[in-house]
């Protein structure tokens, strides 16, 4: 299947999770809450939170526990959520 | 909606109890944060086949005939959903899919299984770095191997274990730094109960020589330090007395596994600690309740024990909770007669070996190293705040935002216990954990105020 990571097109494969794509699309990190310096996901298993990815327009989701869906749009989140998403 | 009993976590423990009381007609619910059933040993179970399957091991497929019968029992099973709190009496909070609700339980079961214990080092933050835990995962749920120049550095079976899964589907390590330590007199007097379970020793020494055979092995090092611009370029550690230096494209690092403790510390619920490995566990009776009455915990959640034995204390809390349902309920002669306890016993048979060859890492971390990777408080912040303070980790907490982010300490919690021993120069028994409040994960206002029935809970 064919998702969005911050608008480049990337395949991906049934049974994996945002946060799988996310260590294969070049520059798909987050930018740490208080320095923004690059993060990528760590634990894969929704303890460290480094996923935090925003996925069809709602911020601050766990990409690690949300399985990857035809068409998804993701998108890098830099520093903390913004209150309308 | 209220059932006879809310499990939490749908891997070895929870699916076996869950099954259990199926069994006895009791309602069951079990809540699960992953797409499908099975655990992080098991992830991906049903959809894998083919070369994945086969190199993930015989454990592994084993898992299958759990699933299928945890799929058939009758429990609600609600997957991709998380809990983010728990009230005494009971009400759970989940979220999933945006929207939260609340569902009700006579008894709750807590097997929500164990984390990888996480050891701040220079440069774990850097993207590249990741755990041994998160690289298996991703072999689970999509046949991912790592590409590039793959170090691994840690000390466990997991290390092992996946090392040589990654080798059978002709993947490449590049390195192997293996941080155990020389296995002391402390782990070989544990061998007396450890040798029954030859399998078991040979398992090991197979992966070990696998291992040996593949690849560079380094021991006797220390200082790892990784390193790079933006994401991880290189790894550094001092070794004979000299300084090497690597080229790095992935890191995966692991030093043994801790219980999840969130729930069972945010419900003030009674703990231990565990000397040799250097955390918490719930306070059991041997049907697996803790100091709050109708509050249960299995598997690896109440100590780490591996999935087998997760198994058996899944079905032994299983027939605990029966009885606590029903005072009729023949618990001990049903557990008798399923000959739990004595296999049980087998299942662990090599644990206090394992806990002894692999004690937890006790190297002091720099004073540079961020520890809470959510709030990037460093070691040198900590120790300032410890230095000056009673010695609890909430007065750091309070002072430099550190275990306040979203991950709420689950990253940073041990290490700043360690820290403020450290501080105070007393033993990390003695100082107390963070204090944990709900919401046990994060969760929107408006998916608090969307939340149908309040007026019932209130």
């Amino acid at each position: 299947m064919i998702v969005r990571v911050n608008g480049v097109e990337i395949g991906a494969w049934n049974g994996e999770t945002v946060a799988s794509v996310l260590l294969r699309a070049p520059g798909a990190g987050r930018g740490s809450t208080v320095s923004r310096t690059p993060r990528l996901p760590y634990c894969q298993m929704g303890v460290c939170f480094e996923c935090l990815v925003t996925v069809d327009g709602n911020a601050s989701m766990q990409g690690c526990l949300v399985p990857v869906a035809p068409g998804m749009r993701i998108e890098s989140q830099h520093g903390p959520r913004e209150i309308s998403k | 909606m209220k059932y006879d009993v809310v499990v939490i976590g749908a891997g070895p423990a929870g699916m076996s109890a869950a099954i259990r009381l199926r069994k006895n007609g009791s309602s069951v619910a079990v809540i699960d944060e992953q797409p499908a059933p099975g655990g992080q040993i098991w992830r991906g179970v049903e959809r894998n086949s083919g070369p994945v399957a086969e190199a993930l091991g015989t454990d592994y497929r084993k898992g299958d005939a759990l699933v299928q019968a945890f799929r058939a029992c009758g429990a609600d099973y609600m997957p991709e959903t998380q809990v983010w709190q728990i009230e005494e009496g009971w009400n759970l909070f989940l979220t999933s899919g945006g929207n939260a609700r609340r569902i009700g339980a006579r008894v709750v079961l807590l097997a929500n299984g164990a984390q990888e214990r996480p050891v701040p080092f220079p440069g774990w933050t850097l993207p590249g770095v990741m755990t041994v835990g998160a690289a298996q995962i991703l072999l689970k749920s999509g046949g991912m191997l790592p590409q590039g120049d793959v170090w691994i550095a840690g000390a466990g079976p997991l290390p092992l274990l996946y090392a040589t899964q990654l080798l059978g589907l002709k993947g490449r390590i590049a390195g192997f730094l293996d941080t155990s330590r020389k296995p002391g007199l402390a782990a070989l007097t544990k061998l007396t109960g450890a040798w029954r379970d030859i399998p078991g020793l040979l398992k090991g020494a197979r992966w070990l020589r696998d291992l040996r055979k593949s690849g560079k092995m380094v021991r006797g090092f220390h200082d790892l330090r990784a390193g790079g611009d933006g994401r991880l370029q290189y790894l550094e550690w001092q070794s004979a007395g000299e300084r090497r230096k690597v080229k790095a494209d992935i890191l995966l690092v692991h030093e043994g596994v801790v219980p999840r403790i969130h729930e069972t510390m945010a419900l003030g619920c009674a703990h231990e600690w565990n000397e040799l490995q250097n955390y918490f566990t719930p306070q059991l009776d041997g049907w697996g309740e803790s100091s709050k009455a109708g509050l249960f915990v299995a598997g690896d959640a109440g100590g780490i024990g591996g999935w087998l034995a997760a198994t058996l204390s899944g079905e032994i809390a299983g027939l605990g909770i029966a009885k606590h349902l029903d005072a009729s309920f023949d618990a001990e002669g049903e557990r008798h007669k399923a000959g739990l306890d004595k296999r049980l016993a087998s299942a662990r048979v090599l644990r206090p070996f394992l806990d002894a060859l692999y004690p937890p890492p006790t190297a002091s971390i720099a004073d540079e190293v961020i520890v809470c990777r959510c709030e990037e408080v460093t070691a040198a912040q900590i120790r300032s705040v410890a230095k000056v303070s009673a010695p609890d980790p909430n007065a750091v907490k309070a002072a430099t935002r550190c275990g306040m982010g979203p991950c709420q300490g689950r990253q940073c919690g041990y290490s700043v216990q360690a820290l403020v021993a450290e501080a105070h120069g007393i033993p990390p028994r003695d100082v107390s954990f963070f204090n944990i409040r709900p919401p046990l994960k994060p969760v929107t206002l408006g998916e608090i105020a969307a939340l149908g029935d309040l007026e019932d809970v209130l």
